[in-house]
């Protein structure tokens, strides 16, 4: 735990230091005591520090949901988009950007990912209905996740010029590319709030280790800790894509490469998962700015780039204990 | 102490009435054997008797309170349940496991206190387990897996224990042990509900059996009384030896045989 603080922090400290122009750490230091000179200022202050607090605050988000929803559903496979919010978050933008929205105000892009991350709850509420089943829940975000997908693919189908779906494609495959203190303004409420909502049901899920009877037998109440669990990815995870875009594998790996170096139940992986999210998803972000290319790697390809090797290492190593 | 009192409870899963009209009151003090075929609803009874599934009609009390008004914590202070089946969806360690029988009595936010980690030990302590501590609960044998479980139950120490089929899978002699730990527990005051198939162990340690069949409640009384021929027969199909030795019953199921 207090080496994963440790890496967050130093991935924080690098992520302002490294990048195309480099700063070195005596004048950023004196930007940050308030009398460096103007360029270092503009690069330190208005370019690297949203991203790199985007990038901890996305990163510990998707960690977090990922080790949430591995407990609550159940499933080492679980990922914040299998139940449909991340996708559904999506389309939102698409949508902003397809309607042309996204001119309109930089703050409609995110706003809309959020509410559509939102609105793919309640046909899950519907479907899912009081059925306590995580199948019947993991059934009814894939329909929803998938409907979305189409309705994304539509939209690149139906785009009015190349331009236009360039960019579509561009936001989807994640990104902190110029991002402002604006998006940091949007994402943390609502990140601050999905973390609170999914740190609050540890013990829940913990039980849950014994399926629903044994969990309701040790006297949690399993539809609050579903209506708990449900918002914050809807909130959270819709938070976060909506300033970075669709950003893969890291709400998978970031628990199964914690969960050896805890007692292995769900609860005890949360806040591990949540660092572990923060630090890969920012040293990821920094992959992106070193590697010389004509364009920007997308975040989504560097993320699994490094983190599968070590989800693979992981697995050869755990697969007996499944 | 507790009593839990069954009124005219009437289960339906889906369309289909699985327990039909059962009355009893249960005391502390006592170990309650429920027995009937496969598919007579014991362990959905049991499940009504802990809450966990609404009944169609009729309630079920603990001392004078109905169940469905209790919020779910204070029933898992008074009933410790251990569910059918081995359902365990993370490899924890056995000690992680058992301490799960705490959660009822952890105050949010709150670590385990020195009374939480006494009653772990001593859950292990008694169903035979503390040599296992530290091994990973997925990976040990059936018989091993039931113990640990039985000693998750036994760790929330709630004046009642309602356990469905515990002697699956164990060897005759930590069925015996486990017979003898309900029959303790039962003998230090709580209440002891156990669904059993073996009707020899049923018929050796309970104080009463309770035998359903097709929802209902057939017989109600000390063993002897509840298990003749003739509702053998009738319940089970089956011609059974009934023989007795020092005042207990020995059931050997001996054939097939029609009700009539």
């Amino acid at each position: 735990m207090a080496a994963l603080i440790g890496l967050v922090i130093f991935a924080g400290i690098a992520s302002l230091l490294l990048g195309p122009v480099s700063i070195p750490p005596a004048r950023a230091l004196a930007v940050l005591g308030g009398h460096g000179d103007e360029v270092a200022r503009a690069i330190l202050l208005e370019l690297r520090l949203p991203r790199s607090i985007l990038a901890l605050l996305v990163g510990a988000m998707l960690g977090l949901s990922g080790a949430a929803l591995q407990g609550y559903l159940r499933n080492p496979l679980a990922e914040p988009s299998v139940l449909g919010a991340s996708n559904a978050a999506a389309l939102g933008a698409v949508g902003a950007l397809y309607f042309g929205l996204a001119q309109l105000h930089p703050a409609l892009l995110p706003l809309l990912a959020i509410a559509a991350g939102l609105l793919a709850l309640l046909p899950l509420f519907l479907l899912a209905g009081r059925a306590e089943s995580p199948l019947t829940l993991i059934l009814a975000g894939i329909a929803i996740s998938t409907l979305a997908g189409a309705a994304i693919s539509l939209a690149l189908n139906l785009s009015p010029n190349p331009y236009a779906a360039m960019e579509i494609m561009t936001w989807l495959l994640g990104s902190f590319e110029n991002r402002s203190f604006q998006h940091v303004w949007i994402a943390l409420p609502c990140i601050v709030i999905g973390s609170a909502l999914l740190l609050f049901d540890g013990r829940a899920l913990d039980a849950l280790t014994l399926g629903e009877d044994g969990a309701r037998a040790l006297g949690v109440d399993l539809g609050r800790a579903r209506l708990r669990i449900l918002l914050g990815i809807a909130i959270g995870v819709g938070g976060a894509v909506a300033v970075s875009g669709s950003i893969g594998f890291i709400g998978l790996i970031v628990p199964h490469i914690v969960r050896p170096f805890t007692d292995r139940s769900p609860s005890a992986i949360l806040l591990p998962s949540a660092l572990a999210g923060a630090a890969l998803l920012t040293i990821a972000d920094i992959g992106v700015r070193l590697i010389p290319s004509t364009n920007e790697l997308k975040l989504g390809v560097v993320t699994a780039f490094l983190g599968v090797p070590v989800f693979l290492v992981y697995l050869v190593r755990e697969r007996r204990l499944w | 102490m507790v009593t839990l009192s069954i009124d005219n409870l009437s289960v339906a899963l889906g369309r289909r009435s699985v327990v039909r009209d059962v009355s009893a009151s249960l005391e502390a003090g006592s170990l309650v054997g429920i027995v009937g075929p496969n598919g007579a609803g014991k362990s959905t009874l049991l499940r009504a008797m802990l809450g966990l599934v609404a009944p169609s009609a009729g309630h079920v009390r603990i001392d004078d309170a109905d169940l469905a008004s209790l919020p779910r914590a204070a029933i898992a202070r008074q009933l410790a349940y251990l569910p059918q089946g081995q359902t365990l969806h993370w490899p924890l360690a056995v000690e992680r496991l058992v301490a799960l029988g705490r959660l009822p009595h952890l105050a949010p936010m709150s670590g385990m206190s020195a009374t939480d980690i006494a009653a772990i030990d001593r859950a292990m302590e008694r169903s035979d387990v503390t040599p296992l501590r530290g091994r990973i609960a997925t990976e040990l044998s059936g018989g091993e897996r039931a113990r640990v479980l039985l000693a998750r139950a036994l760790a929330v120490e709630a004046p009642a224990l309602l356990a469905d089929e515990p002697l699956a899978s164990l060897d005759p002699g930590h069925q015996i042990d486990v017979m003898n730990l309900l029959l303790d527990e039962a003998q230090s005051g709580k209440l002891v509900v156990a669904v059993l198939h073996d009707l020899t162990m049923a018929a050796r340690y309970c104080d009463r059996l309770l035998l359903i069949h097709a929802g209902r409640l057939v017989a109600d009384g000390p063993p002897l009384a509840v298990l003749t021929s003739d509702r053998l027969r009738d319940v089970y199909g089956i011609r059974a030896r009934i023989e007795t030795e020092s005042g207990r019953a020995l059931i050997l199921p001996m054939e097939r045989e029609a009700a009539r």
